[in-house]
């Protein structure tokens, strides 16, 4: 019976034909070829000459060069050759390499600063997000609490704003309150606008889980909270690494209310990144290796946490 | 490894609990003594489970008291209460082993046990389950039977007063079902443990139960061993949950020759009290319909007077449909017309 099942599986219904897995396949990596092309194309660019960046049409092939970090990381001034010529020799290869286009480095640009702020509000806000949420869903999912639904219908309303409406009145309200242009201010802004979707995603995950398990723990001596520590947290962990993820990628890339709130203590790298301004414009080469440093941090939790990602996304979203 | 304890270590006093326009338990008493098995028998939805709630202190009654060792504990927390519960699904921790799983309920940071102590009783209770070789596995890559072991174990490494167990073994096939039951009531004994147990399954409640309390509409409708239930049911329902195939019941008025006493509605024949033979002058005859063959014995299915009737005969005896049969009762169970049971007179 197996056997003839396994011989005929070109004809089953459940087993894909050949020709379709190589359709299938294909149209699977076609799909990440268009997707991997710019991220491709940024990290290239990062390694070209200012004239190699926007040479047209495009170079596939180019020399290598590491000019757009040193761009990044530097400030530089423009000096005459014979000044440059006096200067005792370059005593590292970005100062060497920096002479070569008639300038010195006058010091270090704010990308690091930039990029600390951009770690300190993104995982921050992810972590209160996350942590209120779980609290705010558990208590959804579990006890009975009076209006509920209008409750979780008021807290996903608001993420149907776009933040342009509501720009005026926290720029005030932040300006009163001396938030503006503070680590704290981004971090309590993206907690208020990813704790909604937390709560959403979070009770999903907690409503799968039979209430059983916390009532034998209960039974057996536990409080409601070393229960919810001990027993559904543990198996909550997909979906509450799922959240982080989606929380992470919000408050990581938002660019609206970082562009208002932020000018300078505060800021994060999306309203850094477009104004690295060279000589005469844009400094694409640096823009681009900005871009692949922002990316990298994102890439590795998504990484870290894939296994559970993969689970978390299908997870919860079936109902029974 | 039990103490001295009161005679009684669980006493329910008229507890009622509604949910919404639902009332599922309905002034329900119920007393379980130290050392019994006792069998909560009735349908789903007939307020088994939530007894059990009641009497963990997951759900709070509406009225009436629940007494443990003596003991006014009806508002206390699950937790104080000294209770273990076996639930019928969801009771294994997926995230832990076989032993973490075991060892959870004394590591409640109310208990603190201390660790050795800990890995002496897990041992112990896995050595009783026969599960001492799977300690290490994960919880889920278990086999049904195996879990469900696991599941008892997680109540037996506790010392409670008592054992609160809902359908364990009604997630199980038949086989393994049949071996648990076997084995838990080993146990029972074993230890001497206290277990208040509800199933929907007749043959549970028979084999296992020191005394049987048979509930309907979330009323306790007759409380006694099985013999009791079985032999002198209190009511038509009461005797219909028990046995198989199920009681014959018979509007009295369709009898010959047996007498009743007055104010008898129906007549409720067990299959094992009607006997057949051939006729021979008898008023009572049915004609047989069908022969069901089970192999050890024959199940009859009977037309007597438009009701169908079922009796258990011999397998050679030889029998056929259409055939004409002389009915005799044995032991005749009267109801009145509410089905409350009247007793038979004295003959």
């Amino acid at each position: 019976m197996t056997a003839v099942l396994t011989k005929s599986s070109a004809h089953s219904i459940v087993e894909a034909s050949p020709r379709a897995k190589i359709v299938a396949g294909g149209l699977v990596i076609l799909y990440a070829v268009i997707t991997i092309l710019p991220l491709l194309w940024i990290v290239a660019t990062a390694f070209k000459s200012q004239s190699d960046a926007i040479a047209y049409p495009p170079k596939v092939i180019f020399e290598p060069t590491l000019e757009g970090y040193v761009n990044l990381f530097t400030v530089r001034t423009r000096q005459t050759p014979d000044f440059i010529a006096k200067l005792p020799p370059p005593e590292t290869w970005y100062d060497k390499l920096v002479r070569q286009r008639d300038m010195v480095i006058a010091g270090p640009s704010k990308v690091v600063p930039r990029f600390v702020n951009s770690l300190i509000i993104g995982f921050g806000s992810t972590f209160l997000a996350v942590f209120l949420g779980t609290l705010a869903a558990y208590a959804f999912s579990r006890f009975r609490i009076p209006l509920a639904d209008d409750l979780l219908f008021f807290i996903l309303s608001t993420r149907m704003m776009p933040p342009v409406a509501v720009a005026i009145p926290i720029y005030l309200m932040y300006r009163q309150l001396n938030l503006t242009d503070t680590r704290l201010g981004m971090i309590l802004l993206y907690t208020a606008v990813n704790v909604s979707l937390a709560v959403w995603l979070l009770k999903g995950f907690i409503d799968e889980i039979p209430r059983e398990y916390e009532e034998a723990a209960l039974v057996d001596g536990y409080t409601r909270l070393q229960a919810l520590r001990k027993v559904v947290l543990p198996q909550a962990v997909t979906g509450i690494a799922a959240t982080a993820i989606f929380c992470l990628i919000f408050s990581w890339n938002e660019y609206a209310f970082a562009v208002l709130l932020t000018s300078g203590e505060a800021q994060t790298m999306p309203p850094f990144i477009p104004f690295i301004i060279g000589e005469g414009g844009q400094d694409w080469p640096a823009v681009a290796a900005a871009t692949t440093l922002f990316v990298i941090p994102i890439v590795l939790f998504t990484v870290l946490l894939r296994k559970h990602l993969l689970r978390g996304i299908t997870f919860g979203a079936v109902r029974k | 490894m039990k103490g001295a304890r009161a005679v009684a270590d669980v006493i329910l006093r008229n507890i009622s609990k509604r949910f919404g326009t639902v009332e599922a338990v309905r002034e329900l008493s119920l007393a379980v003594n130290d050392g019994e098995f006792l069998v909560l028998l009735g349908p789903s939805g007939a307020g088994k489970t939530t007894t059990l709630r009641l009497i963990t202190g997951l759900e709070t009654p509406d009225a009436g008291s629940v007494m443990i060792d003596g003991r006014d504990v009806t508002h206390d927390p699950p937790g104080s209460r000294d209770i273990a519960f076996v639930f019928q699904q969801y009771s294994l921790y997926p995230h832990l082993t076989v032993y973490d799983n075991l060892a959870f309920p004394l590591r409640s940071p109310a208990r603190r046990v201390p660790e050795p102590i800990i890995r002496k009783r897990v041992e112990q209770t896995a050595e009783l389950l026969h599960i001492a070789s799977k300690l290490k596995n994960r919880a889920t890559r278990l086999s049904g039977g195996e879990m469900q072991r696991v599941a008892i174990g997680r109540a037996l490494v506790r010392d409670p007063s008592i054992y609160l167990m809902d359908e364990p073994l009604s997630s199980l096939d038949a086989k393994l079902r049949a071996e648990l039951r076997l084995e838990l009531k080993r146990i029972q004994l074993e230890l001497g443990a206290t277990i208040l147990y509800v199933t929907h399954d007749q043959v549970e409640a028979m084999t296992m139960a020191s005394r049987i309390g048979v509930i309907r509409d979330g009323q306790l409708l007759q409380c006694g061993t099985p013999r009791e239930i079985y032999e002198s049911p209190s009511s038509s329902y009461v005797a219909s949950r028990l046995g198989s195939p199920q009681i014959n019941l018979l509007p009295a008025h369709l009898l010959s020759d047996v007498p009743v006493p007055p104010g008898t509605e129906t007549v409720g024949i067990r299959t094992e009290h009607l006997q057949i033979a051939a006729r021979n002058g008898g008023r009572m005859v049915g004609r047989v319909h069908r022969v069901e063959h089970l192999g050890e014995q024959n199940h009859v299915h009977l037309d007597y007077k438009g009701e169908m009737l079922v009796t258990l005969a011999d397998p050679r005896q030889p029998l056929q449909s259409g055939q004409e049969v002389e009915l005799h009762l044995v032991h005749p169970l009267c109801f009145d017309r509410a089905g409350q049971r009247i007793p038979a007179m004295v003959h």
